[in-house]
């Protein structure tokens, strides 16, 4: 079964777990015993309809404050796909998680307010989105029910998105535009009547319709060393197997490679997938490489194709999305964690602070605050291969860990 | 010229039929075993945590095969409540048997008889929540710092918002305000002595992604998750099991029926179900056309809206 997996992004009160939750209801996704909680919680609530986000509004702070504080993470499938939404919060503090969510998906839905057109929030929610490479982005523009099904309404709002879409990097995204009520129901799952004039696909037919290969962002192969597999026993008792994940393209059996940082070269013996051998390791599958020769290669070393070297280098700079309350200053270190890769970093410079909503203003600082992003560059004890985020979304991303608490503290994406 | 031909002809007879490529390998399957290798790379003393039911019985399949031809790197173990299916405890020592792997076994009972915690009473008494503090004085007795589990984000509404890494302090507790972000593949390992991460390998899988691995692989299952009869009562709308280990009122009359379980933990919490499958097909049939969430059949989770998220913050899994 194929899995898509989407970030959703909206503003408190845009709608957003009631669009999960009719994307549910609608394709029966909710079970007998969770639609009678959610009737019986709406009726003690007096609500005259049915509550759908209280099909995803997980945690007890959340249900009492009636507003989602965390990334949670719902589940439906279709005879096609299978989906998995990861419900990010829309609040200005909470950027952290909608960074989180969209590093994971190759799809987002955008919610808009149909009475309220692209706000702020709506500029912040896309530039993450285009930050982050999300291939696939449908602009929903919900409330349509509340501007009584209007076309005008919709072309308006949709025509203040294209303006925003004019700013963006990431110019190979594609944005679908779909007017709907997830309240009422109208385009979610089922065509509604009530748009006469909308020619296009339903949010559920339209992530149908998406191809898997497509929407996944592609680059050259990257191979980062998990782990060394020796079994040392009778029957494979030279057995030596690198254990990773393959990124960005497919490695075969016969490929000249060569293990970094060593720079040594062999070339691939064999591929495994747990005992069956293959010709071809494709994008993403978790297989265990052999090698012709006996070279060293450990835990965080890469094997690369020869002649598609990635740069080795011990500094770089990057887009660095700051999740922590304690502030970032030049001359903190952290730990860079990249692919499975660790090393000591130093801030070098805070270049500058990026406002994260296409304004253009571009702030000198000296240190970063929770949800802030900016241009910031970095001295590494030990050189990495990396390649630019925007030729290799894997390969051109880290995590920075606070050396003292050990939490995640910020995400990078190399420039 | 003529030789060396033929010595390639040879060589290539002895070759492995090789398969085209590993496209059509499921993502979830890939996914988790980048999680179990990431496991034994970044900590000195996993653990799986295994309970003889079918999530934790994908979960050694998983390891099996992120780490082939060598075997699991790390040892299993079950917290007994006592009061399990006994045809779980058979079918856990077989597979452990079977596949040469280290077993330990640590029994809330223990903790009762050493006054740790008090056994329940009444209609609704289990051992379900008293696994909590025997788990925990496990964990801190074998120093292990990554509990495996076979939790999954789509049981429940608090465990949707689980790390694939969830960090527990030393008193074994969930803080889940102040949970690490996890961005791309990248899993942040990195803790204090005297905290364990609770790993969850399949976070991203369903109930019917898990029983259709089971149906692809041909797994071996307890018996107890296929049709058959067995002697029940009705409560709550409920079909609990008869045994000694449930509190039963006078009133609550034994019937034998045909059913099956969905979801295994202690007798004394989980309910059964009417059910006709009687092999892998049906009961993934079943699943499939289901109105009934998995843990609409757990006892311990109707005690309120709330329940999990208690557990879990004190320690439970």
């Amino acid at each position: 079964m194929e899995v898509l997996k989407i970030a959703t992004a909206g503003s408190v009160d845009d709608g957003k777990s009631t669009l999960i939750g009719r994307l549910l209801y609608d394709t029966n996704s909710l079970t007998t015993d969770k639609l009678e909680a959610i009737e019986k919680t709406s009726k003690q609530k007096g609500y005259d309809y049915l509550d759908f986000s209280l099909a995803t509004d997980g945690l007890v702070a959340e249900r009492e404050q009636g507003i989602t504080i965390d990334v949670a993470h719902i589940y439906f499938s279709t005879q096609k796909k299978s989906y998995i939404i990861a419900d990010t919060p829309g609040h200005v503090e909470y950027t952290r998680n909608m960074v989180t969510g969209a590093s994971t998906s190759q799809a987002a839905i955008i919610l808009i307010d149909a009475r309220k057109g692209v706000i702020a929030q709506t500029n912040r929610h896309f530039f993450i989105n285009n930050l982050l490479r999300v291939k696939e982005v449908v602009v929903a523009i919900n409330k349509m029910d509340l501007v009584d099904f209007s076309e005008e309404r919709y072309n308006e709002i949709k025509s203040d998105f294209e303006e925003l879409m004019r700013k963006r990097d990431y110019e190979d995204q594609r944005i679908t535009f779909i007017p709907v009520s997830a309240l009422k129901g109208d385009n979610v799952v089922n065509k509604s009547k009530n748009t006469a004039w909308y020619k296009g696909d339903t949010l559920l037919e339209h992530l149908e319709g998406l191809d898997l290969v497509a929407v996944s962002n592609t680059g050259t192969p990257r191979f980062p060393v998990q782990y060394v597999i020796r079994p040392k026993t009778d029957e494979f008792h030279d057995f030596r197997g690198f254990a990773g994940k393959v990124y960005g393209g497919e490695l075969s059996v016969g490929d000249a490679v060569v293990a970094l940082p060593s720079q040594t070269t062999s070339k691939i013996k064999a591929i495994y997938f747990h005992d069956k051998q293959y010709k071809t390791a494709s994008r993403r599958s978790s297989v265990t490489i052999t090698l012709e020769d006996e070279i060293n290669v450990s835990r965080g070393d890469m094997l690369v194709k020869t002649n598609d070297l990635p740069t080795i280098d011990k500094q770089f700079t990057a887009t660095l999305s700051w999740m922590d309350s304690q502030k970032l200053t030049a001359g903190n270190k952290y730990i860079v964690q990249h692919g499975v890769n660790k090393v000591l970093a130093k801030v070098a410079t805070v270049e500058h602070k990026i406002a994260p909503d296409y304004s253009g203003i571009d702030t000198e600082t000296e240190s970063l605050g929770m949800n802030d992003i900016a241009q910031v560059s970095f001295r590494l004890n030990k050189p990495i291969f990396y390649d630019k985020f925007k030729n290799h979304r894997t390969n051109g991303s880290f995590i920075l860990i606070d050396t003292q608490t050990n939490s995640t503290v910020g995400a990078g994406f190399i420039s | 010229m003529e030789i060396s031909s033929i010595e390639l002809e040879l060589s290539q007879v002895t070759e492995v039929a090789l398969l085209n490529d590993t496209s059509q390998i499921n993502t979830l399957e890939n996914e988790a075993i980048y999680i179990f290798r990431e496991v034994a790379a970044q900590f000195e003393k996993p653990v799986l945590l295994f309970s003889g039911g079918k999530d934790s019985i994908t979960l050694v399949r998983l390891a099996q095969k992120a780490f082939w031809p060598a075997k699991i790197p790390f040892p299993l173990m079950h917290i007994d409540t006592g009061h399990n299916f006994p045809e779980t405890i058979v079918f856990r020592d077989k597979l452990v048997a079977e596949l040469g792997l280290e077993l330990i076994v640590r029994n809330v009972q223990d903790s009762i008889d050493q006054g740790k915690v008090k056994e329940e009473s009444g209609k609704y008494a289990s051992r379900n929540s008293l696994q909590t503090t025997t788990l925990l004085d496990a964990i801190a007795e074998f120093k292990f710092d990554a509990c495996i589990g076979g939790a999954r984000r789509d049981e429940e509404k608090a465990r949707a918002k689980e790390r694939i890494f969830s960090v527990r302090d030393d008193f074994g507790q969930w803080d889940e305000r102040n949970q690490r972000p996890e961005l791309f593949d990248m899993l942040n390992g990195q803790i204090e002595l005297g905290q364990n991460v609770r790993v969850f390998p399949i976070s991203n899988w369903t109930e019917l992604d898990v029983w259709s691995y089971i149906k692809e692989e041909a797994m071996e299952i307890p018996s107890i998750y296929f049709a058959h009869k067995r002697k029940i009562f009705l409560r709550d709308g409920l079909i609990w099991s008869h045994s000694d280990y449930v509190y039963q009122e006078e009133d609550e009359e034994v019937l034998e029926k045909m059913v099956r379980f969905r979801t295994v933990g202690d007798m004394s919490c989980t309910a059964a179900e009417y059910s006709e499958a009687f092999d892998i097909d049906a009961v993934v049939q079943e699943i499939r056309n289901s109105t009934i969430s998995e843990r609409g059949a757990r006892i311990d989770d109707k005690r309120s809206d709330a329940a999990m998220e208690k557990r879990k913050q004190q320690g439970y899994f």
